[in-house]
Formats: structure tokens, sequence, C-alpha cells
């Protein structure tokens, strides 16, 4: 087997963890101000993998990458405790922060891939704040990359990528060549603690901070959100004595 | 031949077997050992902390690498609260200012500084003017002058106004309403300016001793131990920070400090502490009853005359109609069926109180015990290698509700008293850890002591049989008119554990239900504390020994520690064979207020430190 040496990209996203979150009075988003921020769960698990995978002496670097403002780069010294070697911090911040959605990050980890010459991009399957599930996606089809998702097991052969996807129907096993993306899935590991004596050392790696325009990336949205509002409040059921009474309340209701 | 050979193999496969059988079944063999050894058969296993059940002497532990990696620093700081803050920037000052190095670490174990931070707040800004006096340049977030103070005795449904005179200490000209946690995490940002190094997420579990007695330094805490005890695949040892001198600022009651206290004697000269428990709501009200700047205490109902406490109110002036409101019950009650939780939601239903909530929306709870005892319970502040700052040894000025000025002055003056020490030319030290008796004697002589001194027996005074109404008569006549100036100085009434009296000699409370409107159940209002914790590993509410709770807390005073604590951790469930009960904590829900530790009649519960970084996530409360 041949050990192809392999850097790789990989993005912790900054995201807001909080089980409190507030709709702001003005409905144009929820309340962030103050709120806990930290490292994406699935972006834990992907940089817990790039890590095992220089471990093992597959890949020879891994490169940390967050977009977004300057409190991100605490989030890239988390996955340099946790043993990736440098960081980039795209820095993107007030009405440009609120507005970066998927595309434009996406466009701008192939810019980041390009210019690093990196043959791996492993990423978290999906924010959980926005729950969008598409960066990792469209990063590969902007790369003409192959991409392993929902990856929940992954193993290097020679130059191809071994990856066991969980899907909906079970598990699915597939061979894809490098360079590809990968984004990783719950089950894929159990990330390690950024203990503190990683987290000092950290403080001695190296973060750059770039602009997204120096990466010739436009970061403008192409969406505009109308209203963000509170989920309706749930409202009282109703119970009934009979398989007569249902029908005649679905009936009332104009359900049937 | 063959013979030999077969004992051979059938040794060694018998030796295999025993391994497996010991890697399997060592989690429930070892329980089954112990459960006999140390609690009764009915009494199913809840402590499996190592503070309680030591590694060395547990065959799970056997070959796991326990080396920790250590570092030094100058100072070392135990909690990111004001006076920890205080003192790392102050030190920084000074550093900077006579241009020595000087590497501060401070470490916290909320995942981010501010997010433990509870407080009311009316803050004095003495000591932060003192600390940097270009704070309002600077951004610090005190945008709430108090422009209106509301003093109440409260009857069950009326309202008796008490003016509040110039010179009472309840007074609030001159000093601003601040969300704590918002203040806290800006001092965070003024000392990560000055080159402090925080540490946020990484909590001080163990106190770290030189050969000769002295302290070392801090060593934090270790992950990855499952439920059970036993070590996890991602299991990692704490890091040893060590320093010339220690600072602990662990806030009220903290759990390193309860070591200290033991180790070096500091408490055989003073009295017991004596405490409170606060809970606090943030409600964002309805914009027409808001009235920013305007502050409101009350004492008297729901509480009966012999139970101390009250409530307060204050109208933020942040850009939002917010309100900060909450309640204190004196941890010296004596009726085991009291629930502080529930008498701050009755509360809120006084005609006086309910109109401002009503229409209003509840956005953040929590709670957090405060200190009651003024000068009388200060212990020794200082030892071989350490000292004491803040809430932890207690400088809370109990009639005026404010510790923060206080505490922010003990951290300034610590640091101004160690700076010499450690920049001194030759380390003039008996011990390996600096001793800096200054600090004490210059706290004595500081505005702290003079503050302290006049208000010590305002507190002690409601004990009588009066209650409430003989204190307010005390604080009239010594305070107001002589300023605390009496030659006497009274005692409280011995430690908080000791005040329950057995169930079966009180009256159980009947509070009303929660009606979700303004009053609200506990576990909605855990849920907005925003509290969590990994949920596998040992649990932090650690018991001596594990049968107490049923045969004492539960048999003579009816489990008050299902009614003090303010997050629902402990719960009296029946056991599975139908017949009994037991104790269940669920110490996922702790919120690091540390009454159970204090309350607990028993004194069995000892609340140690958790993972770093579980805990609750206030924001600005």
């Amino acid at each position: 087997l041949s050990c192809k040496v392999l850097s790789s990209v990989v993005t912790p996203c900054y995201c807001f963890v909080s089980p409190q979150i507030r709709v702001k009075p003005d409905n144009t988003g929820v309340v962030t101000d103050g709120v806990k921020h930290s490292m994406n769960p699935f972006c834990e698990i992907a940089v817990e993998e790039a890590v095992k995978l220089k471990e093992k002496k597959l890949i020879k670097e891994v490169v940390a990458v967050s977009c977004g403002p300057q409190q991100s780069q605490e989030t890239i010294r988390t996955a340099l405790a946790m043993g990736a070697d440098r960081g980039i911090h795209v820095d993107v911040s007030g009405k440009d922060y609120e507005n970066l959605g998927p595309l434009q990050v996406s466009k701008i980890l192939a810019a980041l891939a390009k210019q690093e010459d990196a043959q791996l991009i492993l990423l978290g399957k999906q924010a959980i704040d926005d729950d969008c599930n598409q960066t990792g996606q469209m990063t590969a089809a902007l790369l003409d990359w192959p991409q392993g998702t929902f990856a929940s097991e992954v193993s290097l052969e020679g130059d191809k990528i071994n990856l066991v996807r969980e899907i909906d129907g079970g598990l699915e096993h597939i061979k894809i060549n490098t360079p590809a993306v990968i984004t990783a899935d719950l089950r894929l590991n159990t990330p390690r603690y950024a203990t503190l004596p990683n987290i000092m050392k950290a403080k001695k790696k190296k973060i750059v901070t770039v602009k997204p325009a120096d990466l010739g990336v436009d970061v403008t949205s192409r969406l505009e959100v109308l209203k963000v509002e509170e989920p309706p409040q749930r409202q009282a059921g109703m119970k009934v004595e009979t398989v007569e009474d249902l029908v005649v309340k679905l009936k009332e209701a104009g359900r049937v | 031949h063959l013979v030999p050979v077969f004992c051979l193999a059938a040794h060694r496969c018998a030796r295999l077997l025993q391994k497996i059988k010991t890697e399997h079944a060592t989690p429930q063999l070892y329980t089954a050992l112990h459960r006999r050894a140390c609690s009764t058969v009915s009494t199913p296993r809840i402590t499996t902390h190592y503070t309680i059940h030591p590694r060395d002497k547990d065959p799970r532990w056997e070959g796991v690498e326990m080396e920790r990696f250590a570092d030094e620093a100058d100072v070392v700081i135990v909690g990111g609260g004001p006076a920890g803050l205080a003192a790392a920037i102050r030190l920084k000052q000074l550093a900077n200012k006579h241009e020595k190095e000087l590497r501060v670490c401070l470490v916290e174990k909320a995942p981010q500084i501010g997010a433990h931070t509870l407080s009311g707040a009316c803050l004095e800004p003495s000591a932060l003017t003192e600390l940097i006096p270009d704070w309002k340049e600077r951004g610090a977030p005190l945008n709430t002058p108090v422009t209106e103070d509301v003093f109440s005795i409260l009857t069950e449904k009326y309202r008796i106004p008490v003016p509040i005179l110039p010179g009472l200490p309840m007074q609030n000209h001159g000093n601003y309403i601040v969300r704590m946690g918002n203040l806290v995490r800006w001092l965070g940002e003024q000392a990560e300016e000055l080159g402090v190094e925080l540490y946020p997420g990484y909590a001080a579990a163990e106190v770290l001793f030189h050969e000769d007695g002295s302290v070392k330094g801090i060593a934090t805490n270790d992950v990855g131990i499952a439920k059970d005890g036993s070590p996890k695949d991602i299991f990692e040892r704490g890091m040893e920070l060590h320093a010339k001198v220690t600072l602990f600022g662990e806030g009220c009651h903290g759990h390193l400090a309860k070591q200290l206290y033991n180790k070096f004697n500091l408490r055989e000269n003073c009295e017991p502490q004596t405490y409170a428990i606060g809970l606090k709501e943030l409600w964002m009200i309805d914009e027409k009853k808001w009235r920013p700047g305007r502050v409101e205490h009350s004492v008297g109902w729901p509480l009966d005359r012999n139970t101390y406490g009250g409530s307060f109110l204050y109208h933020l002036n942040e850009g939002e109609p917010l309100v900060a409101l909450g309640f204190v019950v004196g941890l010296d009650y004596t009726n085991p069926y009291l629930s502080p939780f529930r008498e701050f939601q009755r509360w809120k239903h006084h005609p006086f109180v309910a109109p401002t909530l009503e229409g209003g929306q509840r956005i953040a709870y929590g709670a957090r015990a405060l200190n009651e005892g003024g000068c009388q319970s200060i212990p020794k502040l200082t030892f071989p290698g350490g000292l004491l700052i803040g809430c932890s040894p207690g400088f809370m000025n109990v009639p005026k509700i404010k510790g923060t000025h206080t505490a922010m002055k003990s951290g300034m003056l610590a640091a101004e008293a160690i700076f010499p020490k450690l920049t001194a030319e030759t380390l003039d030290s008996e011990t390996a850890g600096l001793h800096v008796p200054e600090y004490a004697e210059n706290l004595k002589n500081s505005w702290v002591w003079k503050e302290l001194y006049a208000v010590r027996n305002i507190r002690p005074s409601f004990h009588n049989y009066f209650g409430l109404y003989g204190g307010m008569i005390y604080t009239g006549i010594f305070y107001w008119i002589f300023r605390g100036k009496e030659p006497w100085t009274l005692k409280h009434c011995g430690t908080d554990a000791n005040q329950l009296k057995p169930a079966k000699e009180c009256t159980p409370i009947e509070y009303p239900k929660p009606d979700g409107k303004i009053s609200f159940d506990l576990l909605s209002s855990v849920a907005l504390s925003g509290t969590n914790h990994e949920g596998d590993q040992p649990p932090h509410l650690t018991l001596k020994d594990d049968s107490i709770p049923v045969a004492r807390n539960l048999g003579i005073y009816d489990g008050p520690e299902q009614r003090f604590c303010p997050a629902g951790v402990y719960e009296y469930v029946p056991l599975d064979t139908g017949n009994g009960m037991r104790l269940q904590i669920n110490a996922q829900n702790c919120v690091h207020c540390k009454t159970c530790d204090i309350k607990d009649p028993s004194q069995n519960i000892n609340w140690v430190v958790p993972e770093g970084g579980g805990g609750p996530a206030y924001n600005g409360m």
C-alpha cells in the first residue's frame, strides 16, 4: 500500500451552542449577544478524525479554518489544542457574518483548498445553529471533487478513500478518489478533550487572518431573511370518549 | 510429552479466562464488594467520585498513567469572578508600572468568563473606580444609575412603605444597576489586554502542597472518568499549575477553601460562616411598566418574622425593558418544609409585584448562595503559599446586600501585598510557598473593614423574639443613629446546618401551584439556567456515607434537600423493590449554588467541582 502524504483542510465552525435562544424583538434574527459560542459538535468530530489520520502518519499537516468574527479564533485555538498544526481565520464580521451562508463558506473553502494545495477537506456534516447540511456538498461541487458525506468510518487506501456512509437505508460503503471532501457524522469518533497543557501549547501555534476579498470571494448573500419567529405555541389537545366523537370533532375542524 | 504441554495450555487458558472475567466483571464485582463494605445492603451505590473512593485502591485504575504535566507561573488565581479578576488586573498594572515580568494565570470552571456569575445587582462603583479610573471610557457595562429607591414591608395583601433616610445602609444613591455577568466578562477582557492568562473551562480540582506543607499551586480536573468511576478511553489527567503564591477566589463556600480551612486551621478564631440562598430571574416586561433606574427591596411576606430574607427588583436601562428580580432566604431557617424556590415564586404574586410582571416574559433563571456572616465570620486570610479573596472568606455587607465592591477591593489589596514580595531581589520566605500576612493587615486597615465593622451587628440582631421587627429597630437605633459604634459584637447562632428542626416539630407549608405566567415550576426554571454537564461522569455532589440521606435526612427532616436545592438535583424516589426510598442525585441539573453543602443537616454532602465547562450558562446574570 502506498502511503501518499496528504495535507488536509478542516473547518471547525463557530456557532452558538446554547439551549436558551431568543428571537430578537424586531424579528430579524436571534439574539447572539453574550450567548456562548463554541465549536460545532460535528466539526469537533471532523477535527478529531483529521488529527487521528495525522497520528497514523497518513497525512502531513492539519490546517484548521474558521470563518467569522474575531472570537472565532478561540475555536481555532481549540482545534489547535486538539492537534491541528496551524490555523486560518477568515475574518467576516458584522452584517456580513449574520448573512454568511453555506454558499459563501464553500467558495471560501474552495479558494483556500486551491491556495493551500490541500488533498482532503474534512467538515462536520451540518452546523447545529442553521442545520443547513450544504457546505460540504457545495464545496465538493465547486472544486469538482468527489464527496463522502455522513461518514461514520474513514480509511485511506493508497490514493483512494474507503468510506462508510450513514444513510436512511442503512450503511453505504463507497470508495472515492482523492482529492476529496468528507463530512463527519456522529459515530465517526469520540473527540478528545482539549486539555489545558495543549491549550497553552496552542497559543504558540500560528493563526493567519485573511479577508474573503483576499481570496477573491464575494460574501454578499443571495438570500434575504424576511422574518424570524418563535415556533407557534403548542395548543392544548382535546380528549374524546368515542370514535364517533373524534369524527365529529374532525369534521367540525374542517379536517375531514 | 503430551501431558506437560496440555497442562501448560490449560494453565494459560485459565489465566486468560481470569483476565477476561476481571475485565468484564470488574465494574459490577467492584460495586458488589464495595457495597457490602461501605453501605447497608438495601442502599444502592450513589457516590462514585474518587474523592470518596480513592483510585489507588481501585483495580479498574491499575496501570492507568496518572502522571501530570506541570507548569510554573508567578501567581495562580482560582476563580474568574470580580475578586479574582480585580487581583489579576491589579497585579499586571503593578507589573507594567514597575516594568517587571509577571506570569499570572487564572483558572475558571465556567466555559466562559461570566457564565457562572449571578448577582442582583446594585454595584457601588468605589472599588472599580480605584482599579480602573477610566472605566466609563473603556466601556464598562455600568449603564443604569439608580434613580429611585423603594423599600417596603410586605404583608399578604398590603405594603408598608419604609422611608430610606440618608445614612441607612440600603440607600443606593450613586450606585449602578448592573448585569454582573456582563461586568465580569468586561473585567475578563481588561485582564486579557493586560496580559493575564485566562483559562475558562478548567476547574481547579485539587490543592497541591510542597513538602513543607505550604501551598504549591493547584491541579485542574481530570477528564474522561465514567459515571461509575472507571476510566474512559479519552481519560486525561488534569494539569498542575505551580505558583509562588496562589489566590483562592472561588466565591461563596468554595470547595477548595473548605479543604484549606481544615488543613491550616483557618477558622479557629472566628464564627462559623452563615449564608443565604439568592434566586434570580430576568424578565422582559411590558414597556409601559418599565421605570429604568428603579430599585425596589422588600422584607416580610411571604416569610414569617423569624425567617430572614427579602426580595429585590431592579429596572435595568440597557435599551430594552429588562428587570432583574429575585428573592433571598437566610439559610438559618428552621422549618425543613421551607422551599426557597417556592417562596420566590409565590412572592411574585403579591399585589405590589405582580402588575410589573403581567404581560412580560421570563428569559433567565439562576441561584447562588451568598455570605451573611459579616466580619465575625471572616477566617484567617493567609497561609503559607496562599491567600483567600472575595466572597470565599466573605466580605459581604449584609444590610446593603452588596459584596462586589468589597470583593474587588480584597483582590486589589491581595495583589498589592504580594507584588513587592514576588519582585523582591531575594525571595525572603521561610516556606517554599510565599506567606503574605501583610494582606490581612492591610485589609484590616482599609475601608472594607471599617464598613463591615459598622454593620456587624445588624444581621445577628434578627435572632430575637421579634425577629425581623427587632432587627429593624436595632438597625434604626444602633446603625442609623450610632453608626455601629456600640462596644459589643453580637454572635451568630451556630452553623446553618444545625438550625433545622426535625420535621415532626414543624408544619408543612402549603405553596400555591405555579400559574405558568408569573410563577413557574422548578424544572422549566432549571432549563432556563442553561445548565448542563457531561452526563457520563461521577456525580459531583458526593456523599461521605451513601446510607445517611434515607436514614437521617429523610427519616428526621423529611428530606430538606428536595426543597432547598434550586435545581431539582435531589429527589427521593421509591426503591425498585417497592418498600423504602432512595436518594436520586440528578447531578446534571446542578447550578453550582453550593446550598446543599451548606444546609445539609447531616453535613454529609460534599460538593466538588465537576469537569470544567459544565454548569450553568448564565448570560449577563
